[in-house]
């Protein structure tokens, strides 16, 4: 490398020596050819139904304005100070607020603010996990979680869902299972509400069998419930740390109710397992940002909050029907796909001999993409599912994506057919119930205008 | 000199490409030219004619950039490029043309069919598909005609795989080849151009008003084999994370065996016409590989087990790419590198 040089990048011989610096972890970490395709979903002229994007443009910008300038105004200095890594104690009080408005009881000091949901994730796997140790979790689970887990050299097992959620039948299976061969969890983790992504949310039963099976082994439950009061039908479902305290350690944040851009979340556990969190969160930031806390304080203090929310669910509701009814109509009878009652995801299953991360190229090409089945399971599982979002994008989008997509599947379907003579090579016009434009037309709709941008700067 | 540096793009290579281009701009930066960096879009004829580089590096890989398609309109606006031609570009980035050429100049290549979907939709193809399996063998590999990388390529253990591994290898290109699979090691030789010091204008192997290099002679750089830590297959994610493949550079190769790939190398190399650089991979299967050795009627028999998958155009050029690892190798860093790659086209300053 030649010296004085502005930007130096290493060469071949570096790598090696880098490589050898590297920690065991970082090989277990999951990078992959779907990391950089996913990295073209976010192109501009494409309708991305992969992200996982609330819709924070109906924030009004005026209200943005005058918080800040009452947090200028009031709390200038300390705003732009470190401040306890457990947080402000203002900003705990909103939290006893939301954690109310879902049925829990809480105090101030059980509960640690975090910078984001995904930090307790963290904190959690660096709080309990060993290399090697088993954490047990649904399949599939939430893309977001795998690298955290991969990161601290968890072994993860995957228990099965269904439209109540994970089987807790097969959960305690799989713990005997792991008892028999000399191994105990440190933790279940589980997205109860509206999981991500498998849309589905645990049944009532399943809740209190959860929660037994977990205090019975001495089990600790992560429950993460970012989307919980995100609900669009039916009535809401007690939160597992209702049912129990002293095993569940429970997350939430503020970014689906208010914004993912003050990367607020927190965390309410077992006193002892919440002092080492504490710690592990003061190597990891000292603390979260004190200007995103005073704004979410002045937030709470400039009106009922639960507006805004409301008016999320209105927005997010519609949408998540005109993907149902843009399914139906578009994708072929093959497919399946969940009803989520509330949340930001759907969970649609293609037939097996469909690869979703080779068919994201393909819908790349239509300028439409999603997230792979695979992203959300750690064993290789998930090839022929797909998550669709429905907050991020405008109804026309959703509308034209699907259509999009259901075009490309059927193709393949039809591929299929006609590679095992299963079927006569069907012709595209597809099924009766869903006529299709007429080829001008359809061609013209590949064209469609999109708002250039619009989606980015979120 | 004033160098548009063109990277991005649309295809599915584009951050490899972003990273590639990065690295190029940094060299050409310390090297003393004005670098002018182009994310390719809508817009690059627009930028071109706006910036009016003497010279465009194509930091591309994929579709558009690797095909001959960013080739052809620099041809069109009179801009000097770097690496291949036109010609060359659309003959090595689909394997399929490539193969055959290599077919009939007799440079081993394993046993392939290839097809597009009409064959499939509207010939029948299908009923076909029982006989190839039966010549090729399982396991078959079966690959999208034009995707770089390793996306899209799928291993066909049994009958029962083939179907879903060619909906997967159509979801990247319209046309797919099926290929006898060589079990061997994975070697990748790198070609650049060495230039001799007069600067005599040669035609490059393009036709006549085209794009020209200087007269050059080609030369093979050590070769690189790369062994991957986990997969069972030298894959997409392996070939771009530090840490996932071991790289041995240069191939620990009896000289007879090393000195034959670099020498098929350079054979593709000027087969295709390629030009500045290109890298080749190749299989090294055992001596008797049974597969090719038998079907391979024209002398394979003679490059002992070795076979060429395909030439890359414009390889990569990030920090785990192999054609920098091999001019490392060869005691050429990455600066001179750039520096050759640029010097192997011949300019006229505006």
């Amino acid at each position: 490398m030649s010296p004085g040089s502005r930007r130096s990048r290493s060469t071949a011989h570096d790598i090696e020596r880098y490589a050898a610096l590297f920690a065991q972890r970082t090989k277990v970490m999951k990078s992959s050819a779907m990391r950089d395709l996913m990295a073209l979903t976010e192109r501009a002229d494409v309708i991305s139904l992969a992200g996982g994007l609330p819709d924070t443009s109906t924030f009004p910008a005026e209200s943005y304005a005058s918080l800040m300038t009452t947090v200028a105004a009031e709390s200038c200095a300390r705003a732009l100070q470190y401040g306890p890594t457990e947080g402000l104690a203002l900003v705990k009080r909103c939290i006893v607020e939301v954690m109310q408005a879902e049925g829990m009881e809480v105090d101030a000091d059980e509960v640690l603010v975090t910078t984001g949901g995904q930090q307790v994730i963290d904190l959690v796997c660096k709080t309990l996990l060993d290399p090697g140790d088993v954490v047990v979790t649904e399949g599939p689970t939430y893309p977001g979680a795998v690298p955290t887990f991969s990161a601290y050299q968890a072994d993860v097992v995957q228990v099965t869902m269904d439209r109540d959620g994970m089987r807790t039948d097969e959960l305690e299976a799989t713990l005997e299972a792991l008892e028999t061969a000399g191994r105990r969890p440190k933790f279940i983790y589980t997205v109860p509400n509206f999981h991500n992504p498998a849309g589905v949310t645990l049944s009532l039963e399943r809740r209190r069998e959860l929660v037994r099976i977990a205090a019975e082994r001495e089990l600790l439950v992560l429950e993460d419930n970012p989307y919980g009061l995100l609900r669009y039908e039916g009535s809401p479902l007690p939160t597992l740390r209702s049912l129990d305290d002293e095993f569940v350690i429970y997350a939430s944040t503020f970014s689906k109710i208010l914004s993912p851009g003050v990367r607020l979340g927190w965390t309410a556990a077992p006193a002892p397992v919440l002092a080492k969190m504490n710690i592990g969160k003061a190597a990891s930031d000292l603390c979260s940002s004190s200007l995103s806390q005073y704004f979410v304080s002045a937030y709470f203090d400039a009106g009922p909050w639960e507006n805004y929310v409301r008016s999320l669910i209105e927005i997010y509701r519609r949408r998540r029907d005109v993907m149902l009814d843009a399914l139906a109509e578009h994708f072929p009878r093959e497919a399946e796909w969940t009803h989520p009652q509330g949340g930001l995801f759907i969970w649609a299953t293609l037939p097996d001999y469909i690869d979703t991360t080779d068919l994201l190229a393909r819908a790349l090409e239509q300028h439409v993409a999603f997230v792979p089945g695979r992203a959300a399971y750690l064993d290789g599982r998930g090839g022929s599912s797909m998550r669709l979002n429905f907050s991020g994008v405008d109804e026309e989008l959703i509308r034209e994506g699907i259509r999009r997509l259901g075009e490309v599947v059927r193709e393949q379907v039809a591929l299929y057919g006609t590679l095992t003579g299963a079927g006569p090579a069907p012709s595209r016009a597809a099924r009766p119930a869903a006529p299709q434009p007429a080829a001008e037309e359809s061609e013209l709709a590949k064209v469609l205008r999109l708002p250039a941008q619009r989606s980015r700067a979120r | 000199m004033r160098v548009a540096v063109l990277k991005g793009g649309r295809s599915l290579e584009r951050q490899v490409s972003l990273k590639s281009g990065a690295r190029v701009e940094d060299a050409l930066e310390r090297l003393g030219h004005e670098v002018v960096a182009i994310d390719v879009g809508a817009d690059l004829v627009e930028r071109l004619t706006e910036e009016r580089p003497d010279l465009a590096f194509v930091a591309l890989h994929g579709r558009d950039g690797e095909d001959g398609t960013v080739q052809e309109l620099l041809e069109v606006m009179g801009i000097a490029y770097t690496g291949s031609g036109v010609s060359s570009c659309i003959r090595a980035s689909d394997k399929v043309l490539a193969k055959h050429a290599m077919l009939d100049a007799g440079i081993p290549t394993p046993d392939f069919f290839a097809f597009n979907e009409t064959a499939f939709r509207e010939l029948g193809a299908a009923q076909a598909l029982p006989a190839i399996e039966e010549r090729l063998e399982f396991p078959i590999v079966v690959k999208p005609a034009s995707q770089g990388s390793a996306l899209g390529i799928k291993f066909a253990r049994t009958a029962a795989d083939v179907p879903s591994a060619l909906v997967a290898a159509f979801s990247y290109d319209r046309k797919v080849l099926l290929e006898r699979h060589i079990d061997g090691r994975d070697l990748a030789v790198s070609v650049i151009d060495d230039q001799p010091d007069d600067a005599g204008a040669a035609q490059s192997g393009e036709a006549g008003c085209r794009a020209r290099g200087k007269s050059a002679a080609p030369r093979a750089l050590p070769i690189v084999e790369a062994v991957p830590e986990q997969e069972d297959f030298y894959d997409f994610e392996a070939r771009y994370e530090i840490g996932r493949t071991r790289f041995v550079c240069p191939a620990e190769l009896p000289e007879g065996v090393a000195e034959r790939a670099r020498s098929v190398a350079l054979d593709v190399y000027r087969l295709l016409g390629c030009r500045g650089f290109a890298r080749v991979d190749l299989m090294l299967g055992e001596p008797d590989d049974s597969g090719a050795a038998r079907d391979g009627e024209d002398g394979c028999r003679a490059h002992s087990g070795l076979f060429v998958l395909e030439v890359n155009p414009i390889p990569g050029l990030t920090e785990t790419s192999l054609l920098p690892q091999a001019a490392d190798a060869a005691g050429i860093g990455f600066d001179e590198l750039i520096e050759r790659i640029v010097g192997a086209v011949e300019v006229t300053v505006k």
